[in-house]
């Protein structure tokens, strides 16, 4: 029986050492460097002071300059405590990576930023259509509304008051579909979400709320 | 939250936009950031080592030192940086901390050091990353097993206010805490020894006498035996007894091992004494002497090793009980392959299964006695994997037994050796403490005699004098001890102008002033504690001359010298205007005297003349006083002057010359005590 333990040590080792070779490369693949400070200046509203306070910010917490969902994910949860931030850290990442290569680098960090602080109120609504388009066909449907609100509401967590109900989503998805959607043909297309979100005041007000964040 | 992605919440409040679409109420006021000053280099100095950082990033931590307003106590306006007097290397890891957010545990840093610079910094430990963590706690833990072993030894020091009881108790624990609980533990431990002795004794056959056979000792002389187990029974019960009439919680003690011990080694013979003549339980009996054995283990208290054997198998019972499992296993095994292997052979001793039992464990652990052996062949092959594993299965946790005893142990010999190293360290301490006090006394006589100096204007002996020079931290030192002696001026004394001449305008106290101040208390001064237990010692041996008829005899009442906190009300004779002859037998008159010793002959001499400024000048008190109080002055070895024969002239060129009265009074004192030294007695008044 000893004997039989022992060959079976034997085996993985050999099947890890193919495995570590490809680590290793992949490790090495994944660093990254932005472009040049004025191709960023002039690419996004921001001033190369504050270029280089967000880069400093960014290359802090990802010293390899790229953020991966897990990191991403990670880093967005440490700002809600109390409940689970995941699901709308995936949105939010696929929202931030433009080219969809499953890596947020700084450029994409920059420029998404620079919509949602610096842009004009059309490019915020842009911005904010893209996130609750999911699979990004154009039209927002029910589904995908749930999906964005159940995942908003997870970030409050369980102890809220009153209590979070079960329908508390999707009530809140009908009440959405029935201010956006116009035509009460199911789906919210781009142009009568940015109609009817400039005429909504509260809307507009907050969009404009974060503006001196930077 | 963590702040390290501090850096990061700009992004998350703009990625909130993606909610306002969806939300219903309108949103709160975002908080304004009136503090818009753009981000600055700051410089930290930390010993001549200069770190530089982001504002900001110190900033995320705003409940340490460096992240608050803290740190602005440490800012040096001259050259604009914050400097810190601390380890630069130890700052390393904490500016590193606000860099990265994790703060790691250097391990080549002194865990106390370490410490220290965290809590200096506002840093609490427990946010050592877990790569440094596990090392960090042993550390630390191993740290305050070797403070509280240290801890503990203190505690030997006789606390002043034990009852009887508790004294009792600590006499039992710590034998070596007194004499009386040293005799005690050596008289029970030659007890225990006695008691085994004569029980293994006992059965030794004592030769055969003329009519009867051979027979055990403890029958041929049962009465002997009897009074010596007798005795050894009725010190066993007293010691028993009073242990748990000492005990702080009686309850407590009864469930403890030892005192179940001392119960089962003295029971068998009480009960033995109640039932003497029943024969039927005599078999019974016989049995319950086998206890009494255990009084073996009562040298358990006398044996270190002993305990430390019996806690080792105590910590170690988790193996324990594991090789006693798989020896079991292994047995049942090897019994019932062995029974049924040999089951064909004719004439087998294994006769079942739980008969070869026996031979499995001789096998295994290698005995081999030989009166049960296997015949046929598959008995000898199943016979030889026996012993084979049985070598495996007994090796297996005797190391980890083995490495537990060692620590123990070892841990236990670190004690020892500490309480060797921490007498050698407190005589250490107690040297650098009196040289210390000696280097006070010393620069308070170099203070004097330069204040004399100058008046004088000697130049060469202020150069002699002013050989040491004293660093102003030491002079800061000693003027502060300077202050508390004269703090311990006694009450009720008033400061009234000193009427006599000022001729002798050397006073230091009344330079010092720069009025003239009437010191009619002596204040408390430090002594060194040799020469005050010398003193103490000479008081009784002194006795004073008088030269004026004034002198009363208040003399030998008083061990005034050891009564430092004695104040006495003596109203002195002399309280009119002194003349340089009455005022010197007022110092004698009194009793609570200040013992002056000089220290060797050598220096004698400039210690009188320092004396000679002391005494002059409280010669010239006058004797009103509140209260008197007495000390005691000591003289190192001050630098030597030159001798002065006659002793209490002084330095014959600072001074004018005395009048004849002066020195006599006081050159009395100067009498070469048996001590060895020269004691010079000045009242204190």
């Amino acid at each position: 029986m000893g004997a039989l333990m022992v060959i079976f040590s034997l085996q993985p080792k050999q099947r890890r050492k193919t495995d570590s070779v490809e680590d290793e490369l992949e490790l090495s693949a994944v660093r990254h460097r932005p472009e040049g400070l004025e191709q960023l200046e002039a690419q996004t509203r921001f001033s190369r002071k504050e270029l280089q306070i967000l880069y400093r910010g960014f290359k802090n917490e990802c010293p390899s300059g790229v953020v991966n969902e897990d990191t991403f994910k990670d880093i967005y949860s440490q700002f809600f405590p109390q409940g689970d931030a995941s699901t709308y850290a995936h949105f939010l990442f696929n929202a931030f990576d433009t080219d969809h290569n499953g890596s947020v680098s700084f450029e994409d960090f920059v420029m998404g930023l620079s919509i949602l602080l610096r842009g004009t109120v059309q490019e915020k609504l842009n911005w904010a259509f893209n996130l609750y388009d999911i699979n990004k066909d154009g039209y927002i449907t029910k589904e995908e509304m749930l999906d964005i609100m159940k995942a908003i509401y997870d970030m409050m967590g369980k102890c809220t008051y009153p209590v979070l109900k079960e329908e508390t989503p999707r009530q809140h998805v009908e009440v959405f579909f029935q201010k956006m959607d116009k035509n009460k043909d199911g789906v919210v297309t781009i142009d009568e979400f940015i109609d009817c979100c400039q005429n909504d005041e509260n809307i507009m007000r907050s969009m404009h709320l974060f503006e001196n964040v930077l | 939250m963590a702040t390290g992605v501090a850096a990061w919440l700009p992004f998350a409040r703009a990625a909130a936009i993606g909610w306002m679409p969806v939300a219903n109420c309108p949103m709160p006021i975002a908080p304004r950031d009136n503090s818009k000053k753009q981000d600055e280099l700051i410089i930290l100095n930390v010993s001549g080592r200069r770190f530089q950082t982001w504002r900001t990033t110190l900033d995320r931590y705003p409940d340490t030192l460096l992240g608050s307003s803290e740190k602005d106590f440490f800012y040096n306006e001259e050259t604009k940086e914050y400097f810190f007097d601390r380890d630069p290397d130890a700052f390393r890891s904490i500016l590193n901390f606000y860099r990265t957010g994790k703060l790691h545990y250097p391990r080549h840093e002194c865990i106390s050091a370490y410490d220290e610079e965290l809590t200096f910094f506002g840093i609490i430990p427990e946010i050592i990353g877990d790569c440094c963590y596990e090392e960090y706690k042993d550390r630390k833990r191993e740290n305050l097993e070797r403070l509280q072993d240290d801890q503990e030894e203190n505690m030997d020091l006789k606390m002043p206010n034990m009852n009887f009881r508790e004294t009792m108790w600590r006499a039992f624990e710590n034998p070596h805490t007194s004499t009386m609980a040293l005799v005690f533990y050596y008289v029970t431990g030659f007890f225990i020894a006695v008691s085994v002795i004569t029980n293994v004794v006992e059965t030794v056959p004592c030769g055969a006498t003329a009519n009867q056979k051979d027979m055990p000792c403890g029958e041929r002389y049962t009465v002997a035996f009897f009074c010596m187990d007798t005795a050894c029974v009725m010190i066993f019960t007293v010691e028993y007894l009073l242990r748990l009439f000492a005990a702080p919680s009686r309850y407590r003690f009864m469930r403890s091992v030892m005192s179940i011990i001392d119960v089962v080694a003295i029971l068998p013979y009480y009960i033995g004494l109640v039932m003497t003549n029943n024969e039927d339980v005599s078999g019974a009996f016989v049995t319950l002497r086998v206890f009494r054995v255990f009084r073996i283990f009562k040298f358990s208290r006398h044996s270190q090793g002993l305990r430390i054997l019996g806690y080792t198998l105590k910590s170690c019972a988790s193996e324990l009980g594991f090789l006693l499992f798989s020896l079991t296993m292994a047995i049942i095994i090897f019994a019932t392959v062995m029974f049924y292997a040999e089951k064909g052979s004719s004439s087998s001793k294994f006769t079942s299964i739980p008969a070869s039992f026996w031979y499995t464990i001789v096998t295994m652990t290698t005995l081999g006695y030989g009166d049960m052996v296997p015949k046929t062949i598959a008995g000898k092959i199943f016979g030889s994997i026996c012993s084979l594993s049985g070598v495996l299965v007994i090796a297996l946790p005797v190391p980890v037994i083995v490495s537990n005893f060692s620590r123990i142990y070892h841990q236990n010999q670190r004690a020892d050796k500490r309480r060797a190293q921490k007498k050698a360290r407190l005589a250490r301490i107690r040297i650098a403490k009196s040289g210390s006090a000696n280097a006070f006394l010393q620069s308070k006589h170099n203070g004097l005699l330069n204040e004399l100096l100058e008046l004088t204007g000697t130049e060469e002996d202020e150069q002699k004098l002013t050989q040491k020079s004293i660093s102003l931290l030491e002079s800061q030192h000693h003027h502060l001890l300077h202050c508390l002696e004269k703090t311990t001026f006694s009450y009720g004394n008033l400061c009234r102008p000193v009427q006599q001449d000022t001729e002798d305008t050397g006073s230091y106290y009344s330079l010092r002033t720069g009025q003239d101040l009437d010191h009619h208390v002596k204040a408390h001064e430090f002594v060194d504690e040799q020469i005050y237990e010398q003193n103490c010692l000479e008081t009784a041996l002194q006795t004073y001359p008088s030269r004026s008829p004034s002198v009363s005899s208040h003399d030998s009442s008083t061990r005034t010298c050891c009564s430092r906190k004695r104040k006495r009300n003596v109203p002195l004779p002399n309280t009119s205007l002194p003349t340089t002859h009455s005022t010197h037998q007022g110092p004698l008159q009194e009793l609570s005297a200040i013992h002056i010793q000089c220290g060797d002959p050598l220096s004698h001499t400039a210690s009188r003349s320092n004396l000679n400024l002391k005494t002059d000048e409280s010669s010239r008190i006058n004797c009103k006083s509140g209260r008197i109080t007495t000390a005691i002055i000591s003289l190192p070895t001050p630098p030597a002057l030159t001798p002065d024969g006659d002793g209490l002239h002084g330095p014959p060129q600072r001074r004018p010359p005395r009048p004849p009265s002066h020195p006599p009074p006081l050159s009395i004192q100067t009498t070469t005590s048996s001590a060895g030294a020269n004691i010079v007695k000045v009242s204190a008044l």
